[in-house]
């Protein structure tokens, strides 16, 4: 297994070094800057942001400017976010919390919801549940995530409801963690778990029920049924066991749209993610920040592959990496 | 030949079996087709602001008075302000019924195969007053219109962008799959960087390298091109697959062995044999597109006015105070649902029809 991680790793290193150039060359494909925009600012004087220019090496040529900032992404320095006037990596480790957050909480919601929803559907196939199921399903399929989030808002303040946007409620941002406040997010959380969550829930419990009915039409359920076990022993110890398997590389593949969706999500929502961050800096054009945004979300992207693919071998002792 | 060993018409008649498939064929027929007749079927101009209908909801259309049936009609509506909150309500003029009259020439010209035309399928006579079926947004401008305009380009999009993203995969993916060595080493790495970027960010962050100072229809072609630009990668990856799976068939060794060129082999040989996967391919693909450029448009990074498409519609009900107070806002996003599922369905019936499951 060791030896396996070590070689996911370095085969790794040669991708990432890829897309640290073309995430450069988007950013410097981009016209103007944040400087640019800034001479227009008559409170800052013309010496400053040549000043600025030297200090972070604008004025060299461009591959100068791009070993420079890998440089500094090797030793843990992300740049400088011109707009917040902080260094990035600050910036980013006060919103990775909550971003990581959301997502693996989505994740585990989606699978606790949508691996019954498929044994149901798989096992009742006709029934008037399961078309209803599915059609929730075709819908969550067919909805851009920001569509949800904006019905679902809708809906919540065509009922009355406020608990709409960011996590907390005014009154308990910067409050300490108390009951209170976490039954506060608890109100607030339901729907961008949903908007994040829709997409994957109903991919995965399509892909359940497939599996399933695959699974279920095999030889050795007839087998395992002709020996008299018991039925729910058959289809929880040999049916579902084996129909899951194929989902957890599903899980990986799953991950950049669930990137996506916390992203925008986020944006539409103002939840404290990198979502609302990425959008602001991308639009003022504040390139250090868009860079690293750009570079860690691959990044989680490769390790959540690289804990699909091992989590598939701990579940399924066929498979062995060696 | 026979026509019931013509696997084109097998596959027809496997396709006409699915229900959804030819229903949503349907839909998707009828809606290219109002994107195309837009301008006429649309009752006011995508553009003409009217101030003193500002955020007017749906006008209801009558078509009976005092129990008969006569030419449908509507009641313009008149502003007027709520005594507490000061927000500005809409209620039916009942002394201003003013009917729909059909196939009317009127208003700004726009343009149709090259004309200039005025003429549009209904609306209400200038000098009686509006008709906006569907609402109006900020500044006054027909909902209904725009969405039908919008649709041009959110139905577009999808089609070209698939396009485009089919000529370079086929090619970049059928060059790594038939050559192999260091080549196909090569484009593998570049599929691989653009698939290990989570798609949104990556595109949101193309979208802004398109200059601000551009005119719309340079930015539509911006955006496609911003999105083929990441799409193609998977395209090409789902073809060198088959492609090396092809390369060991007789009929393309015969070829070799006959002297035929690469470039034919590939085009000539292998691609048609791929044809029905790719064209179920596209199909599929298609609704990612579709909702790729609605959300950049959705965030203002895609199509910029005065053009239109569904996704910056719904840039307007963004917040949420428009929201509450004027849900028609969403009614484009019910298009976007449409459109995708009808593509969703239409490629699942396809996939059956032409049995290339059985290929992966």
């Amino acid at each position: 297994m060791g030896s396996y991680l070590l070689r996911r790793i370095l085969v790794a290193i040669p991708t990432l070094l890829l897309i640290s150039v073309l995430v450069f060359a988007v950013i410097q494909l981009q016209p103007g800057g944040f400087l640019e925009n800034l001479l227009e600012d008559p409170r800052v004087s013309r010496e400053t942001i040549e000043n600025i220019r030297r200090q972070y090496l604008l004025d060299q040529p461009v591959w100068v400017q791009y070993l420079h900032w890998l440089g500094g992404i090797v030793r843990g320095d992300f740049g400088y976010s011109f707009l917040n006037s902080r260094p990035v990596s600050e910036l980013i480790w006060e919103r990775m919390g909550w971003t990581v957050f959301l997502a693996a909480l989505t994740i585990l919601v989606t699978w606790v919801i949508a691996i019954p929803l498929g044994i149901y559907t798989a096992l009742n196939r006709y029934g008037p549940t399961s078309t209803a199921l599915n059609f929730v399903g075709y819908f969550g399929l067919a909805t851009p995530d920001f569509l949800v989030a904006l019905l679902l808002i809708f809906l919540v303040l065509q009922s009355g409801g406020t608990a709409v946007g960011g996590l907390f409620s005014p009154q308990y941002i910067d409050a300490p963690w108390s009951w209170a406040r976490f039954q506060d997010m608890l109100a607030h959380l339901w729907i961008p778990l949903i908007v994040i969550g829709l997409d994957g829930t109903a991919t995965i419990m399509r892909q359940m029920r497939a599996n399933l009915l695959d699974v279920l039409s095999q030889d050795y359920i007839r087998t395992a049924r002709a020996k008299g076990l018991a039925e729910r022993v058959v289809l929880w110890k040999h049916a579902v066991r084996n129909a899951i398997n194929p989902l957890i590389s599903l899980a990986g593949l799953q991950l950049p749209t669930l990137i996506s969706s916390t992203i925008i999500a986020s944006i539409v929502l103002s939840l404290p993610t990198i979502g609302p961050f990425l959008y602001d800096s991308l639009l003022n054009k504040d390139q250090y920040v868009v860079m690293a945004l750009l570079m860690l979300s691959a990044v989680l992207l490769m390790v959540g592959n690289l804990l699909a693919d091992l989590l598939l071998a701990w579940v399924d002792p066929r498979i062995r990496y060696e | 030949m026979d026509k019931r060993n013509n696997p084109l018409y097998l596959a027809w008649r496997r396709f006409l079996r699915s229900k959804p498939g030819v229903i949503s064929g349907v839909v998707l027929i009828a809606l290219y087709l109002v994107a195309f007749l837009a301008g006429f079927l649309a009752p006011n101009n995508l553009a003409v602001q009217h101030p003193d209908a500002v955020y007017q909801p749906p006008q209801r259309v009558y078509f009976f008075r005092d129990g008969r049936p006569v030419r449908p009609y509507v009641y313009q509506l008149k502003r007027e302000r709520d005594p507490v909150t000061f927000i500005s309500i809409y209620r039916e003029d009942r002394t201003r019924p003013t009917p729909i009259r059909f196939l009317i020439a009127q208003g700004e010209p726009y343009r149709f195969l090259g004309f200039k035309t005025n003429w549009h399928l209904f609306g209400v006579a200038e000098r009686e007053g509006y008709f906006f079926p569907l609402g109006t947004d900020q500044f006054g401008r027909c909902l209904f219109s725009r969405i039908l305009v919008g649709s041009q380009v959110s139905l577009t999009v999808g089609v070209v962008g698939v396009l485009i993203s089919f000529a370079i995969g086929i090619l970049l993916g059928g060059i790594s799959g038939y050559f192999g060595g260091w080549v196909d080493t090569l484009i593998q790495r570049i599929t691989e960087v653009l698939l290990s970027i989570p798609r949104l960010p990556i595109l949101m962050a193309l979208s802004t390298v398109i200059p601000a100072s551009w005119p719309s229809t340079y930015v539509y072609l911006g955006i496609i091109a911003v999105l083929s630009f990441i799409g193609w990668a998977g395209l090409a990856r789902v073809v060198r697959g088959q492609v090396l799976a092809l390369r060991e068939v007789d009929y393309v060794t015969a070829a070799v062995a006959q002297g035929a060129s690469n470039l034919r082999i590939i085009l000539r040989h292998i691609v048609p044999n791929l044809s029905s996967y790719l064209i179920v391919t596209a199909t599929l693909a298609l609704p990612g597109y579709i909702i790729g450029e609605s959300a950049l448009s959705f965030l203002g990074l895609g199509i910029k006015e005065p053009m239109a498409s569904w996704g910056l519609l719904l840039k307007d009900a963004q917040n949420f105070q428009s929201l509450s107070l004027y849900p028609w806002l969403l009614t484009p996003g019910i298009l976007i649902f449409i459109s995708v599922l009808a593509y969703n369905f239409f490629g699942d019936a396809l996939r059956d029809a032409a049995d290339v499951r059985s290929r992966d």
